[in-house]
Parts: C-alpha cells; sequence; structure tokens
C-alpha cells in the first residue's frame, strides 16, 4: 500500500486505500484487545507484572480503551467507508491517495497519542483522555480528510439520490469532527469547573452517539440487503432511523452525571431523551431484521451475514439496558459498577464490532477479490468472539449487580472486592478468548490476500464454493 | 426523476444539530456560568492551580507549576503567633487559577469581594503571590495577601521552611499524579447523591468545582469513593504502606503497587533496593519469612509524597 502514496491518483488501483484501512483496523483490534486482556489478568491477578509504571493498571486502561475505538473501530469504518460509500454511488472513490495518506496519519496519530497516554501524558478527562495537540491532529488530520473524501464522492456520484448508509456516513463523518472540536473545548480555552465535567461526557457521549452507533448501523444497511439480494424493508423507517438519531441521540448527554451536581432540568431532559433513544434502535433493528425475509438461512451459512444479524440483535438487548439504565429509578443502583463496563462491551464489542467485522470480511474479499481462506478460522473468530464476549458480558453484569447491592446496604467496600473475584477471573478469559481470535483473523486474512480462491469478475465472494 | 440534491435535509440537519447543540450546550452554559464556588471549591481551586492534567507548563506531568498549600501558625512578617492560617503559595512564575485569571468564575458577590477587598487583579505572576481565604459578612472571598499584608512569596516560603515540613502540602501536584497515574479509573471523586451519605461522606454541592481542570469524577467505581478520604483516614503512615504495596494492609486489595513513585532514594538518602523488598516479600508470601520487609519511608520531594499530600487534602 506504501508504494502507491507518492503515485498519482488515478494510477492507484480502486480499493486500494480501503485495504490499507481494512488490514490497520485489524491489527489495532488485536492489539487493544491483547491490551484488554493483560488488564483485565491484573485485575483479577494484582501482582501480574508490577512494580514497573509502563504494567500499571492506571497506564495502560486508557491505551486499551482508545486502541479499540480509535484503531479498531473507528479504522473499520474508515474501510467501510472508503469502499461502500463509492459503490452505492455508482462512482470511484474520490481520492484513493488522499484515503491512504489518511489512513496513514491515522495510524501514525493513533499510536502518537496512545503513547502519550500509556505514559500517564493525560488530559485527565475519560474518552478525551488524549491532550489538545492530539485531538488538534485528530480532526485536522484524521477526521477532516475522511469527511472531505466521503463527502466529495458522495456529491460526485453517479446515481439521483443517496442511498440510507451514506446519509449516516456523510452526516457522522461530519458530526465527528464537530464533537471533536466542541468536546475539547474545555482543554483548547482552559474552561474549567462543572463545565469542563460536562463537556467530558457531551463529547464521550456523542462520540459514541453520533460517530460508532450510526456508522455501525449505517453498514448494516450495506452489508444485509448486499449479501442476501433483499432490497431494504423500508427507506422510510432508514428514514426515521437516521432524524431520531440526530435529534435523539445527540441531547443526553448529561445522563452520565445524573448523581453529579448538574442543573435538575438538564438531568430530567437527558434522561427523557435517553429513553427516546429507543426510537432509532427500534427502527433500525426491526428494518434489518425484517429485510432478511426469506433469507433467513443465510444467518446459518453465510459468516457475513451472521457477523451482522447477530450484531443487530446484540442491539436489542443494548438498547434496552441502554434506554432504562440511565433513569433515575435503576441509576442510582447501577451507576459506576460493572454493570455499566458490561453494557459498554456490549456496545462496542457487541454490537458495533461484529457489525464492522462484518464489513471488514465482506470488504477486503470483494476488493482483493479472493474468497476467505479458510471458513474454519472465520467460524472459529466468530464463536470465540462471541462466547469470550458473553462470558465477558455475563460476568460483567453479575459483577455490577453484586457492586450495586454494596452500594445500597452500604456493605464495607473490601467484600465487594472479594465477591467480585471470580467474575474477574472469568471476564479476563473471556477477553482473552476475543484476543485469541483475533489473532487468528488477522492469519486468516492474511492468507485470504495471499492464497484465497480467487473471484471472478462480477461476483460475489459467497457465490463461490469453499475449497478447504 | 433528476439528480436530487438534498437541499431541504441539509437545512434539517443543521437545524436539528444546531438546535441539539443550543439545547445541550448553549442553555447549560447560562447555569454554569452563574454557579457560585463554595468554600470547598475555592479551597479545591486554590490549592490545585491552574491545571492539573496535561498543559504546556506541565507537558509530562511530573507536578511543575503547581502552587503549594502552607499552614502558617505565626506571622510570617512580624512573626507574631496567630491563629493557624492555610495559605497558597504561588511562587514566581507559576501560573494562577483560573479564578485569579477571570475572576467572574469565582460567583456573585465573592468576584466583587476578591477584586476589591482581596486585591487579587493585583497579583502579578512574575513576581508570584500567596493568597487565601477570607470572610466578609459571611462571604467567602479570596485575598492576594502579597498585595494586602505584604505577605511575599519569600517571606511566606522562608516561615514555612523554618517550621515543620508537614505543614507544606504539595497537593496540587499531588493531584496531577493522580491524573497521571490514572488513580481515577478506579477511584471516583464524585459521593452519589442517593445512597453514598453515610460511608463515603456528602456529596459533592454544585458550587464546589468553579476553576477546577480536571474535575476527574470517575465514572467506573472498582475502589472507594476518594471524595473525603482525607477525613476517613488521616494516617501517612497508613497511606505509605498502602501505596507501597496495599497488599500490606489490605490482603484483598486489587489495588496496583506505587513502589515506583518513591523514586531512586528514601527519606534518608539511602537507594532503595526494590529487587531485595519485593523477593522479601515474595518470600514472606510463600510463608518462608514471618514479617514482611520493612517499607522504605519516602522522601521530601518523592512523587509519592505528592501523591499522600492529595489524599490528606480531600477532606
Amino acid at each position: 500500500m506504501l508504494k502507491y502514496l507518492f503515485a498519482k491518483n488515478e494510477d492507484i488501483p480502486a480499493g486500494s486505500a480501503a485495504v490499507f484501512w481494512g488490514f490497520s483496523a485489524i491489527v489495532w483490534f488485536v492489539i487493544g484487545t491483547g491490551l484488554g486482556s493483560f488488564n483485565a489478568a491484573k485485575l483479577a491477578f494484582p501482582d501480574f507484572v508490577t512494580g514497573n509504571e509502563f504494567f500499571a493498571f492506571g497506564h495502560m486502561r486508557q491505551v486499551h480503551v482508545h486502541a479499540v475505538i480509535f484503531g479498531w473501530i473507528s479504522m473499520a469504518f474508515g474501510m467501510a467507508m472508503m469502499y461502500i460509500t463509492p459503490a452505492l454511488g455508482n462512482t470511484k472513490l474520490w481520492s484513493e491517495k488522499l484515503g491512504l495518506w489518511n489512513a496513514l496519519m491515522w495510524n501514525i496519530g493513533l499510536s502518537l497519542g496512545l503513547v502519550l497516554l500509556w505514559a500517564g501524558v493525560s488530559s485527565g478527562r475519560e474518552y478525551s483522555d488524549f491532550p489538545w495537540p492530539i485531538d488538534l491532529y485528530i480532526v485536522v488530520f484524521m477526521a477532516v480528510p475522511l469527511c472531505i473524501n466521503v463527502w466529495m464522492t458522495v456529491i460526485n456520484r453517479r446515481t439521483q439520490g443517496i442511498y440510507t448508509t451514506n446519509w449516516f456516513f456523510a452526516s457522522a463523518v461530519f458530526m465527528v469532527s464537530i464533537v471533536f472540536l466542541t468536546g475539547n473545548l474545555p482543554e483548547f480555552f482552559h474552561l474549567t469547573g462543572l463545565t469542563e465535567a460536562y463537556l467530558t461526557w457531551w463529547f464521550a457521549h456523542n462520540v459514541l452517539g453520533l460517530w460508532i452507533t450510526p456508522v455501525a448501523a449505517a453498514i448494516a444497511y450495506y452489508t444485509i440487503p448486499k449479501v442476501t439480494g433483499n432490497p431494504l424493508y423500508s427507506h422510510r423507517i432508514g428514514h426515521l432511523h437516521f432524524w431520531s438519531v440526530v435529534v435523539f441521540y445527540s441531547t443526553p448527554a448529561a445522563h452520565h452525571l445524573m448523581s453529579a451536581p448538574l442543573p435538575e432540568w438538564l438531568k430530567s431532559f437527558a434522561s427523557v431523551e435517553g429513553v427516546l433513544i429507543l426510537v432509532p434502535a427500534i427502527a433500525f433493528v426491526s428494518n434489518i431484521l425484517l429485510t432478511m425475509s426469506g433469507k433467513w438461512y443465510m444467518f446459518v451459512e453465510n459468516l457475513e451475514v451472521r457477523f451482522t444479524i447477530t450484531g443487530v440483535l446484540m442491539a436489542i438487548p443494548l438498547n434496552m439496558q441502554g434506554g432504562f439504565q440511565q433513569t433515575r429509578a435503576i441509576n442510582w443502583y447501577i451507576h459506576g459498577t460493572g454493570w455499566i463496563v458490561a453494557h459498554a462491551h456490549l456496545a462496542l464489542l457487541g454490537f458495533s464490532t461484529f457489525l464492522e467485522a462484518a464489513a471488514v470480511y465482506l470488504g477486503l474479499q470483494m476488493i482483493l477479490k479472493r474468497k476467505l481462506y479458510s471458513l474454519t478460522l472465520g467460524n472459529m473468530h466468530f464463536w470465540m468472539l462471541l462466547i469470550g464476549f458473553t462470558t465477558y458480558w455475563v460476568s460483567m453484569t453479575i459483577a455490577g449487580l453484586i457492586q450495586g447491592a454494596g452500594k445500597i446496604y452500604e456493605v464495607p467496600y473490601i467484600d465487594v472486592v472479594i465477591a467480585e473475584h471470580p467474575y474477574m477471573i472469568a471476564r479476563w478469559l473471556g477477553g482473552t478468548m476475543v484476543f485469541v481470535g483475533n489473532v487468528l483473523w488477522l492469519y486468516n486474512m492474511w492468507m485470504t490476500a495471499r492464497q484465497g480462491t480467487v473471484v471472478p469478475e462480477g461476483r460475489m465472494p459467497h457465490e463461490l464454493a469453499y475449497e478447504r | 426523476m433528476a439528480f436530487r440534491e438534498y437541499k431541504l435535509g441539509a437545512r434539517m440537519f443543521g437545524l436539528a444539530l444546531g438546535g441539539s447543540m443550543c439545547i445541550t450546550l448553549l442553555l447549560p452554559a447560562f447555569d454554569f456560568a452563574a454557579v457560585a464556588s463554595t468554600d470547598m471549591g475555592l479551597d479545591k481551586q486554590f490549592t490545585a492551580g491552574h491545571e492539573t492534567g496535561f498543559s504546556l507548563d506541565d507537558p509530562f506531568l511530573l507536578g511543575w507549576n503547581k502552587p503549594l498549600k502552607v499552614t502558617l501558625k505565626a506571622d510570617p512578617v512580624t512573626g507574631q503567633p496567630m491563629e493557624a492560617k492555610e495559605v497558597y503559595v504561588y511562587q514566581k512564575g507559576t501560573t494562577f487559577p483560573a479564578g485569579v485569571l477571570h475572576p467572574r468564575i469565582l460567583g456573585k458577590g465573592i468576584e466583587e469581594l476578591s477584586v476589591q477587598k482581596g486585591k487579587i487583579s493585583e497579583a502579578k505572576k512574575d513576581a508570584g503571590a500567596v493568597f487565601g481565604l477570607a470572610k466578609d459578612g459571611g462571604v467567602s472571598y479570596v485575598e492576594n495577601l502579597t498585595a494586602t499584608k505584604g505577605w511575599t512569596t519569600a517571606v511566606v516560603m522562608a516561615a514555612a521552611n523554618a517550621g515543620k515540613d508537614e505543614d507544606i502540602s504539595h497537593a496540587g501536584a499531588g493531584k496531577t499524579m493522580f491524573v497521571r497515574e490514572g488513580c481515577w479509573w478506579c477511584h471516583t471523586l464524585l459521593p452519589e447523591q442517593t445512597q453514598d451519605w453515610q460511608v463515603f461522606g456528602a456529596p459533592p454541592m454544585i458550587g464546589d468545582f468553579n476553576g477546577e481542570s480536571p474535575t476527574a469524577f470517575g465514572s467506573d467505581r472498582k475502589a472507594p469513593d476518594l471524595l473525603h478520604v482525607g477525613s476517613r483516614n488521616s494516617s501517612r503512615e497508613w497511606m505509605m504502606l498502602h501505596f507501597f504495596n496495599p497488599r500490606l494492609v489490605q490482603p484483598h486489595s486489587i489495588m496496583p503497587r506505587f513502589d515506583y513513585l518513591w523514586g531512586e532514594k528514601d527519606a534518608n538518602g539511602q537507594k532503595i533496593d526494590f529487587d531485595k523488598w519485593r523477593t522479601e516479600y515474595d518470600q514472606y508470601r510463600n510463608g518462608s519469612r514471618v514479617t514482611p520487609p520493612d517499607v522504605p519511608a519516602y522522601s521530601k520531594n518523592s512523587e509519592i509524597r505528592y501523591l499522600v499530600d492529595y489524599m490528606m487534602s480531600l477532606k
């Protein structure tokens, strides 16, 4: 890929940028989940690798979080945008060269930011932990170039309308730039106190709500119709999904601070808006599941469909939790417990990751014109992700309920730590299984690029029989 | 069907996102701007200084550019004994906290008194300044003691250095350690309004944060809340053992060891032999040693001292 960085744009083969983004995403996924597994080991066995600040939990925790959010998830999004946006516009990507440079700058910026975070150079603000020069870098060299490439591709489309997926892509790349600039105002202009606390969570909420959730959903709007051959069940429900994301998902930031002294009207408003997130959620899930009509056998037989539908099904518990756990009636019990950690992983490792994995599997096979090297390894990857994640989610949810009970009944804290210990071990085992699955995936994808069966022009990879 | 330009959709999108940002950013901003600082908020702000996260003044979070909090038991100019008073020493070149740079954020009433009576606008960064809290008719305000009483940083630090070292607090640098070491990934600084009163103490009030950056509330409570830890446990010795190896005082703790914050040398200037300590501790753990090895006393300027000072300041 690097050899094309200085080539003329028209000499770069279509899809080169997507391949760079895709493989970068998988590598970041391996790194991010490896760090997660290591961190989980430290919570289960605190004396495992000790006495060195670079292996201290407090130095590594945020590196795991940012490696998976901005490395794996966001680069998989970039990959999806590089091949899906032009495909849906019946055109070519506006600039493959910009796409390649964008991926390179993304990898450089993220590596730099993560090294700084690892060393403890942090703004001290959760999810916007990167120091402000890195935040500016992210906007200028990572988000805005992606935005320009997606927008120019949509503008130069050769279709009359814009398909649902591309509404989401185009609006999300714009919104994430706004969110980065606005959410980091406390660092740029040294805003302090409650303003800083609130904007921290405004950023954290919106980077999930206006970037990760809509782009992941947009991917499913492409993969399911594309692979099953069914048209999208309803564009009107797609409209409802899109507009309710913009209106309802951008407003409940304060529900992350329900127990903090914010103005009461703001908390009540956020809580009501938080329940309304169920509107886009139900619209999305029903639209995708109804699109599957008559093709449910592919949920069993086809890897990409299985990944996507599993992710979509996980959106159901995700949004039932998300809609109600932030109301005052429930939040007082589970706030600050492992329940929330489980919920965050249901969003990022459950719902979102499964959708992106499908897009990366599908996209790399289509662009490289190679069928997946090994279905067995693909299946193992799927099941290790699903079983590993489920182990993690169940154990952390139980641990969270224990913590909640300990909090309400004012149990001495150390008794809660003792009670949680078995679940910490289960969480570590689950996380490690996810990590091992991803190592298999990286190998499988590498071998696909090298030795996968060649897919003839005009054919989808799943139309070919497996040779292995 | 013609090529669609989505003019209406683009406008509606701008309206929707703009309206959302109006409600969630602009409207709360009016409320936040009207919040007057509580006494606790004033103390926290002047103890921590301008910024305890990343800033160009302290890019590696080593505790640079932070104030000292000094307890004075005698007037530093005349030497007359007086009731103990806590003052915040911003030595030459140290950035002043947000409340001095922009007095408006102190809140209505406090701002006017601090500027007119407390003369905080006269503080000069290149000369340094000493601040203290004062009261006028029940309203607290910030006083620039260098301007009002002639307590320059040199005079106050001379008095402090002549007194006991424990009267000097590096809590501002300690909060930087708190941020850098990621303590806030597990320990919240936010007792919850509904159920934390008995164990972790009173939840914070709305004016407790003016001028503080970062607030570092934390969101995931894998460990006890620390907002009032200095009131629950004021033993520096316990803190020292607990930071060096939490399992020494709490066998079931899952907190990491922070022995690396001790630095190279202990309080007596002796090099700390960490490998020997860990070997002996492992012998203690497997039963071949009766007592754990002694924890080295930390030196006056070690990072752990800063962090313990910060813990002690969380009243």
